[in-house]
């Protein structure tokens, strides 16, 4: 028995739950998945005294549409994100990230509300909303509030969550059917966290310039992270090899990376530059493909 | 803290328990249910030797709480033997193609590939490998685990 003592509680509600949170927030943790959270008190890094499971509340799992987003609950599992036609056809984007996150037995319990609450520079459903210019909808006891990613993600593992307040929802922005995405990533093996991941939506004018360019990187710095300086450059330009290349090289400018165990800065501030221009190439090759010139 | 009370299936059985909340699933099947089939190796969700099913898909046991599994079904490696006692398709192939030497890591790779191959009878060697990217394994180097693979796939197909 490896976690320290807890009071365990599992509400059947969104409701119940936020109104637990408002009650014992400051002691307690919520416990969606688990993918992340278990480790941390099989390790006794993290000891709450009241652990708060929201893996029976009713309402908090699913994926629909509402206007230009797809709207997915909190407690949606990657698994059903991964299976999902309606995200594929609206968000390809994230149906190729997903597939990225953990393993097959992680995807399965692991959730999108999980994920986003979690805060790993590293994860990619951060990197994926970050680039869309998601929100994350939170609840507490007085109401609820949406939340842009640059606002919500602060540094390692760190949110602009309260402990009274709850991930309800996440929204991603559809992607416009003559866009082009990629999701490119580079772990030391399928599964594990990235060392250097990269999303990418593209959108060409009838002339085939870049008309809108999306842009996020993670692993690299403490927060996922917008690359606007590189967006600004490519709208408006052609697709040539020139430009792919001066992408990558303001990137590495951009990016902080850290040295540790699994790559030193050097070689992720490489792998930034080369990962950008391999997303943005695949994006735009699927952009052109998607429609007729 | 007092217990709480969990019903679930474990292997076709009903079983109702009072748990401490703390308890990890994985624990729970050994200690309590006394299943030593499913191994423990890292409990942070890592080497994937714990790998049960619950309600049919593969998950880590080390990183649910017992409580978590209140009203689920639960399938362990000791689910696989056939009724007659002989060993699944899968089991046979791993013993047929020398795909365990210590046998730690099997149950794991057991489980996540009983419920792959149900999904996908007739997988890529590609597939394969992805599947058992999870699951770690000391002594094989994993070539006879996806020769095994292949060998029940074909079983079943036949
Ligand atoms: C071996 C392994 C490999 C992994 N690899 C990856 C990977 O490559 N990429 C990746 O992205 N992730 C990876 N993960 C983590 C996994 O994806 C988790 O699913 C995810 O980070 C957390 O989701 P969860 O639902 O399990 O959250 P939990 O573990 O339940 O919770 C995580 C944190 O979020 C908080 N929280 C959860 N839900 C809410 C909510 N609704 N409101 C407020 N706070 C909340 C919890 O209190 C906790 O602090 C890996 C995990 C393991 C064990
Ligand atoms: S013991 Fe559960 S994954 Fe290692
Ligand atoms: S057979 Fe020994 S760890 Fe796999």
């Amino acid at each position: 028995m490896k976690p320290a003592k807890f009071n365990y509680l599992r509400p059947s509600s969104m409701e119940e739950a936020v109104h637990y949170l408002s009650e014992y927030g400051e002691d307690a943790k919520v416990l969606s998945g688990g993918q992340s959270l278990i480790p941390l008190l099989n390790m006794r890094l993290s000891t709450p005294k009241y652990l708060i499971d929201i893996g029976r509340a009713e309402g908090l799992s699913y994926i629909k549409e509402d206007g230009e987003s797809l709207v997915i609950g909190t407690l949606t599992k990657h698994t059903e994100i991964e299976k999902s036609e309606l995200v594929k056809g609206k968000c390809p984007l994230l149906s190729e990230a997903i597939r990225w996150v953990g393993h097959e037995q992680i995807r399965n319990r692991g959730t999108v509300g999980g994920s986003i609450a979690h805060g790993d520079p590293s994860a990619e459903l951060p990197c994926v909303l970050t680039a869309l210019r998601g929100e994350i909808v939170i609840v507490d006891v007085n109401g609820e509030e949406i939340v842009s990613p640059e606002d919500f993600f602060l540094t390692y593992m760190l949110t602009s969550l309260q402990p009274d307040q709850l991930v309800k929802e996440i929204r991603f922005p559809r992607i416009k059917p003559t866009c082009g995405s990629a999701f490119v990533e580079v772990a030391r093996r399928h599964g594990d966290f990235g060392l250097v991941e990269v999303a990418a939506v593209v959108d060409l004018c009838e002339d085939g310039r870049f008309s809108d360019v999306k842009l996020a990187i993670g692993g690299v710095n403490s927060v996922p992270t917008l690359l606007e300086d590189v967006e600004r450059l490519l709208v408006g330009k052609e697709p040539t090899e020139e430009i792919f290349n001066e992408a990558g090289d303001l990137t590495m400018e951009l990016v902080e990376p850290e040295s540790d165990l699994h790559g030193t800065a050097e070689y992720r501030r490489e792998l930034s530059g080369t990962m950008v221009i391999r997303a943005l190439k695949q994006a735009t090759d699927r952009a052109q493909g998607g429609r007729v010139m | 803290m007092e217990g709480i009370k969990i019903h679930l299936k474990v292997n076709g059985q009903d079983i109702s328990r009072e748990v401490d909340p703390r308890l990890l699933l994985s624990d729970f099947i050994r200690e309590n249910l006394l299943l030593t089939g499913t191994h423990i190796g890292c409990e942070h969700g890592v080497c994937g030797a714990c790998t049960i099913q619950v309600n049919g898909d593969p998950v880590r046991s080390c990183l649910m709480l017992a409580v978590q599994a209140d009203g689920c079904e639960v399938k362990t490696v000791e689910s696989l033997i056939q009724e007659n006692g002989e060993l699944s398709h899968l089991q046979q192939a791993f013993s047929d193609n020398h795909a365990l030497q210590c046998g730690f890591c099997t149950p794991g790779f057991l489980m996540t590939l009983s419920s792959f191959l149900e999904e996908n009878s007739n997988p890529s060697e590609e597939e394969i490998r992805k599947c058992i990217s999870g699951n770690l394994c000391r002594c094989t180097g994993y070539s006879n685990i996806i020769k095994a693979v292949k060998q029940a796939a074909q079983t079943v197909s036949n």
